[in-house]
């Protein structure tokens, strides 16, 4: 599809939001090449959903300017950045609760086929072969297949999670950003979750940035780390180079956390 | 494509044309009464489905009821067709108006926006000396083609309009229902803030979801202005709209059938109940709403669902 293209599929230039007097963000400026998997690491506060809801054009940057398949979409509406390619989950998973998963699934996949316009959302069937075809098939992307007929509001945490992280995926964006896709995740259970989430993406050639608290699954998942700080991007690097920063152990991961106790080889 | 649905529907839809001659006059300007009303339950049904509740739809009911009246009265069109039609669009023309403010309500502040517009209607109608003030006005008899017609042949042609404007309202709401936009009610209703980020407009939706409700609604009013042949601001009284939201929760939004079934037994029980009982109609309605709210809380038209369920298991 768009294999031939060299440039980032993401550039973020000196990126800055305020509220009033307060300093949300700024002077961020990176550049994220395609299919790469980016983990967004900081303590809370330090910007990384402030970054997210501008790149998902949920907040208008006050200052600075973005760029997504060398198209600019800084200030855009959110609704014509997710119909560009851009989608994201949520830290609390966002589901249809009286919904199946099938149903969720396949609205989903519907609306992401519909024609535009208000004449293309009446003629396009919710359960057009297409629809169903790609929710059945993000069912089994994402191994949720025995609860497909479950109501939504009765999974447990971890299924609703890769739900919603699914229902971001059969609209086949090209980047996707998770909030936080293990918050309210037993520990035993994050790692078996991550896995699941992140081959599915890696099978589907998406680009991803995700927020991530626990240390242990950024080094494990991530390509490459960025860590947010008072606003601004205080390392960018591998997992080993940004985990191994003294900056970022001081003010978000902790000195006790030390690369060979997070059990990283030196790949 | 057709679905058992459909046939079911068709074939009703054959038998209760095929019954209007021999039907007593009094069972026909009934059923003509309550098919026309069961438009505006339809409408109700498309919003209900995103967890809207309107307590205003005589606003649209009247509209209809009023534009078919002052049509055949002021410029001597009197198509039944083309009156109903007509209707119809008058009243999709405000709910387009007033649904870019609706749209932008839920829940009870919904439901309150809307009684309140409806109230301005009947307002301004009361207040009307030329209108015919509280009283209202007859509407002129209408023709159908270019021919007159009248007594028992009008109501037969009415009866069947109703019948027909009903058939093509309950295929197109159906439809409605299986498309994207359509079927986006019950996610509406459980989270607006996926359905934004899945890349659709909720005001947008819920916009049109108004006007389609206004338009039944209209077209209802529309009807049941011809076939009364009387309109007066009651139609758009708050007590109106209160009665299609009982039929609703009667007729449960479950299905587009419900609209009829709920609105042909609310008439039907509310005119043996008259019968009966002149004084205590009112207490047997309501004992029959909570009857089905406690037994049927899906409503009427989710027994259907129980027997052809009951049917597959044996």
């Amino acid at each position: 599809m768009m294999a031939s293209r060299n440039g980032p599929i993401l550039s973020v230039q000196n990126l800055e939001k305020t509220f009033g007097s307060l300093v949300a963000a700024r002077d961020i400026t990176i550049s994220v090449p395609a299919e790469q998997t980016i983990g967004v690491i900081g303590a809370n506060g330090a910007g990384k959903t402030t970054f997210i809801n501008m790149i998902t054009g949920h907040l208008t940057p006050t200052r600075g300017s973005i760029f997504f398949e060398d198209r600019e979409i800084t200030g855009k509406p959110s609704r014509e950045i997710t119909r560009l390619g851009i989608s994201r989950s949520f830290q609390v998973a966002q589901v249809f609760p009286t919904l199946n998963v099938f149903d969720n699934m396949c609205i989903a996949a519907a609306i992401a086929r519909r024609k535009r316009g208000l004449i293309g959302g009446i003629t396009t069937p919710v359960h057009s072969s297409a629809a169903v075809a790609e929710a059945e098939a993000a069912i089994d992307l994402f191994q949720i297949r025995r609860y497909r007929d479950t109501p939504a509001s009765t999974l447990p945490q971890g299924v609703r999670k890769l739900l919603d992280i699914g229902m971001a995926v059969v609209g086949s964006p090209r980047l996707l950003l998770l909030d936080e896709p293990t918050s309210g995740i037993s520990i035993e259970e994050k790692f078996d979750l991550m896995s699941v989430v992140m081959s599915a993406l890696k099978s589907r050639k998406i680009t991803v940035l995700f927020v991530e608290h626990d240390m242990e699954i950024v080094a494990r998942f991530a390509d490459r780390v960025l860590a947010f700080y008072d606003g601004t991007v205080i390392a960018d690097g591998t997992p080993h180079d940004t985990l191994d920063n003294p900056r970022v152990q001081e003010f978000i991961s902790g000195v006790r956390l030390k690369p060979t106790a997070a059990g990283m080889g030196h790949a | 494509m057709p679905t058992r649905a459909h046939l079911i529907g068709g074939l009703m839809f054959l038998v209760a044309a095929a019954a209007a001659p021999v039907l007593p006059d009094w069972i026909a300007s009934l059923v003509t009464i309550a098919l026309a009303n069961a438009l505006v339950v339809l409408g109700l049904i498309v919003l209900w489905r995103a967890g809207l509740v309107s307590f205003g739809q005589a606003l649209y009911y009247c509209i209809g009821a009023y534009t078919v009246a002052l049509l055949a009265r002021w410029t001597g069109f009197t198509d039944a067709v083309g009156l109903v039609l007509l209707g119809g669009i008058g009243a999709g023309i405000v709910a387009a108006l007033v649904g870019a403010l609706l749209a932008r309500y839920r829940e009870i502040f919904f439901a309150m926006l809307s009684l309140a517009l409806s109230m301005i209607l009947y307002g301004v109608l009361v207040k009307t000396e030329s209108l015919g003030s509280t009283d209202g006005f007859t509407v002129a008899t209408p023709t159908f083609f270019g021919y007159p017609l009248h007594g028992q042949t009008l109501g037969l042609f009415l009866y069947w309009l109703t019948l027909v404007v009903d058939a093509i309202a309950a295929v197109l709401v159906s439809a409605y229902f299986r498309c994207v936009v359509g079927a986006l009610a019950a996610p509406i209703r459980d989270n607006e803030i996926r359905v934004e980020f899945l890349g659709v407009s909720v005001s947008g939706i819920i916009h049109a979801k108004v006007v389609i409700a206004g338009v039944l609604g209209g077209l209802g009013g529309a009807l049941a202005a011809l076939s009364i042949g009387h309109v007066d601001p009651n139609m758009a009284y708050w007590t109106t709209s209160g009665s299609f939201v009982f039929v609703t929760i009667l007729a449960g939004a479950g299905s587009v059938a419900a609209a009829f079934i709920g609105s042909l037994v609310f008439e039907a029980v509310r005119s043996i109940a008259f019968d009966v009982m002149p004084s205590l109609w009112q207490m047997t309605l309501g004992s029959v709403l909570l009857l089905t709210i406690l037994f049927l809380p899906e409503g009427l038209g989710s027994l259907a669902g129980r027997l052809h369920l009951r049917s597959g298991q044996k």
